[in-house]
């Protein structure tokens, strides 16, 4: 079972093709992350997957409809650029987006004030969204977004603009929805995110998918890194290492032959390598993005981070 | 459907809300209070002035004993005539006598003389400049009459029967209530209007728009918008209404006589509201698929002020097409989507027929619907662009709707 489905999805302005050729399936019940610098057309797919615009040619299903705006009562979406009525008080705006989705405004707010208490601002619940912080009146879109117990809940660099207790907050936001078994969508430039929360993960720049699959599986696709430190510098042993492999002193540093570790052990003992120290590092999906996306666009990724972080 | 129109209520009923409930609603409440004050204080101060002013008098240079005379006629015409109906005169001596040519007393601006009459009470001359001889000389004829037949003069006591029209003139005075209707819509409607695209504008550069597009169908968005400044019209003119009618009950319990429209009070009244809707509708949608599409307030400016010049064009257009009852521009005028509110209102103030008002507000509505839908249709197609997407390679222009390159 799939919340969305994607097959030759095509969005373009003025020839500038912001999604081109897009193939994904998302499962349910999955927290999903969609990775890509800025400008790669994550906003844009997120877009034409809720059909908050049309795409140019493609199909797509969300929760198996194949328009989205009928499933309109089982999402949430929080859009990357945030906004609310500012003269609004707090728990009128939950109760508002609510109703938007199909809520009673009645219930709409006394589920809204129960959020905010849950989330420690029930003082705030009758304070107009103008006199909160920025990160207080994104927690209330937030919850706008949840509020009506939604099947799917997409969220567009939901990170963005928050601070490091606050990025905590929806971390654990969103462990806790799916732990419900919501299926929740996030985008980000930032990878430790992604790495953190998601099962599953798709890779997008310039506007095509390079990767769709588990996180284990972008991470797989690099060979484990073995980090070596021996007691001689020539022996027998060293047949058994790669080619490639990096000499620092003592110390060496290569990609783990496909023949796997068991043979390269063998022959280090039998070579009488002496070996100090031996590790066996897994690829981080930073790595495995570069792999994937090449250093460019990860490249692009960083200095997006940066900026975010700064 | 069902959804549209309970997402569309939910807009509405916010929308609704946030204006009423702000300060900016009293302002719009005073807005057309406002002229009308202005014009009301303006209209009595002219009035006073041409009094004060330019009120023209007289000057008598008969002998003394005709001036007597012929002030004591203006004395007692002025019982029958009124007050202000004949203009002041003053006794200025005898010209003859002290031979003082009449035009010298004109020269006088202190005095403000218009005419100098000379000669006798049966003979008088009048001199001034030829339009102010034109505008006394019946008067001073007159006065002077019933001066020199030492006041026989006996006018009949005429009884008054007073009707409120007469066939000989119904369509010109028709005309006059159509007009009213025409232009009533067309205030309205250009209020109104310029409203729902500030309103949508605002939502835009508040980010909330990607919201609401994400949750409901656009058509819905739209929908609520346009029910919720026709809430707040109708607020706004039931309120003008009840402040116009004591305004006049205060001033003159005698409401002025609007001439009967052919199609009777109760059915032009409907048929009035049931157009400005219409108007509304149309320009409502026109304005939001504008204000969609345009992502900043001067690209709405850009836009608008063209549209609104046209809207105007199509009153005038449609005022003009009045006065040409069945002809082919009167009948383009019924058709023309546009202008077709303003041009059926018309026919409402002077012709009876009735099945052509049906035909005309399911035409407008299915128009208006159509254009909604377009709008729809564009911001969607458009719309909702991010990043670097759809920007031109240097950057200093912008596409909009893929036709029109705006400047940066």
């Amino acid at each position: 079972m799939y919340a969305i489905e994607a097959k030759g999805l095509l969005k373009q302005f003025d020839g500038f093709r912001a999604v081109d050729g897009v193939d994904l399936k998302i499962p349910a019940g999955s927290i999903f992350g969609i990775l890509g610098p800025n400008g790669a057309g994550k906003t844009t797919m997120l877009r034409t997957l809720l059909g908050i615009i049309d795409p140019d040619a493609g199909t797509r299903t969300l929760l198996g409809a194949d328009r989205p705006i009928l499933q309109s009562r089982n999402v949430g979406y929080l859009p990357e650029e945030r906004g609310l009525y500012q003269s609004m008080r707090a728990v009128d705006t939950i109760a508002f987006m609510g109703a938007l989705r199909g809520l009673s405004l009645r219930e709409g707010e006394r589920k809204g004030r129960a959020l905010l208490e849950e989330a420690g601002l029930g003082y705030a619940a009758d304070r107009q969204i103008r006199q909160l912080s920025k990160g207080m009146a994104q927690t209330v879109q937030l919850m706008g977004t949840i509020v009506h117990d939604p099947k799917l809940i997409v969220l567009d660099e939901p990170f963005s603009g928050l601070d490091a207790l606050n990025q905590a907050k929806l971390e654990k936001m969103i462990r806790a929805q799916a732990a419900k078994g919501v299926t929740v969508i996030f985008s980000t430039h930032v990878i430790a995110h992604a790495e953190r929360l998601c099962e599953r993960i798709a890779i997008i720049a310039r506007g095509k998918i390079s990767f769709d699959g588990l996180v284990s599986e972008a991470r797989d696709r690099l060979r484990p890194q073995v980090h070596l430190e021996t007691e001689t510098l020539d022996g027998p042993w060293r047949s058994a290492l790669p080619a490639q492999a990096k000499a620092e002193g003592h110390h060496w540093h290569f990609t783990l032959p496909e023949t796997g570790v068991e043979p390269l052990l063998t022959a280090l003992v039998k070579g009488k390598a002496g070996i100090r120290s031996l590790s066996i590092e897994r690829p981080g999906l930073h790595d495995a993005f570069v792999a994937i996306a090449g250093e460019d666009v990860a490249a692009e990724m960083d200095d997006a981070a940066t900026g975010d972080t700064k | 459907m069902r959804e549209i129109f309970r997402a569309a209520f939910v807009i509405a009923r916010r929308d609704f809300t946030a204006i009423v409930y702000s300060k900016a609603f009293i302002f719009f409440l005073l807005g057309p209070l406002l002229p009308v004050l202005v014009g009301f204080a303006g209209s009595n101060l002219g009035e006073q002035m041409a009094r004060d002013v330019s009120r023209p008098s007289v000057a008598v240079a008969l002998t003394a004993a005709d001036s007597d005379k012929l002030l004591a006629a203006r004395a007692s015409l002025s019982k029958t005539f009124g007050d202000g109906y004949f203009a002041d005169m003053k006794i200025v001596g005898d010209a003859t006598a002290k031979q003082i040519r009449p035009q010298d007393y004109l020269r006088k601006k202190a005095d403000n003389y218009s005419v100098v009459v000379t000669g006798t009470l049966t003979n008088p001359i009048i001199t001034g400049t030829a339009r102010s001889i034109e505008r006394q000389r019946a008067d001073i004829e007159l006065l002077a009459g019933y001066a020199s037949s030492g006041g026989s003069l006996q006018l009949p006591n005429a009884t008054p029967d007073v009707v409120a029209e007469s066939a000989n003139n119904d369509k010109q005075l028709r005309t006059v209530t159509a007009q009213i209707g025409q232009v009533l819509i067309f205030a309205l409607t250009t209020l109104l209007a310029g409203m729902v695209l500030s309103n949508l504008v605002e939502e835009k550069s508040n980010k909330i728009i990607e919201i609401l597009a994400a949750s409901i169908p656009m058509e819905s968005v739209f929908l609520g918008k346009l029910v919720a400044m026709l809430a707040m019209a109708l607020v706004g003119i039931t309120m003008w209404s009840i402040i116009g009618l004591i305004g006049f009950m205060a001033i003159d319990p005698d409401l002025p006589s609007i001439p009967t429209p052919a199609v009777g009070w109760p059915i032009f009244a409907g048929l009035c509201f049931t157009y400005f809707v219409m108007a509304y509708l149309m320009f409502g949608a026109l304005f939001l698929g504008i204000g969609a599409m345009a992502s900043t307030v001067r690209e709405v400016q850009t836009i608008s002020t063209p549209v609104t010049m046209a809207q105007m064009v199509n009153f005038f257009f449609a005022a003009y097409a009045l006065t040409k009852t069945g002809e082919p521009i009167e009948i383009f005028a019924a058709v023309f989507p546009f202008s077709s509110p303003f041009a059926m209102i018309g026919r409402a103030a002077l012709e009876p027929t009735l099945w052509h008002h049906g035909v005309a507000i399911i035409g407008q509505l299915l128009f208006a619907l159509l254009l909604l839908r377009l709008g729809v249709y564009l911001f969607k197609k458009n719309v909702m662009k991010s990043g670097n997407a759809g920007r031109v390679k240097d950057g200093s222009q912008r596409k909009l709707w893929g036709l029109v390159k705006i400047s940066r």
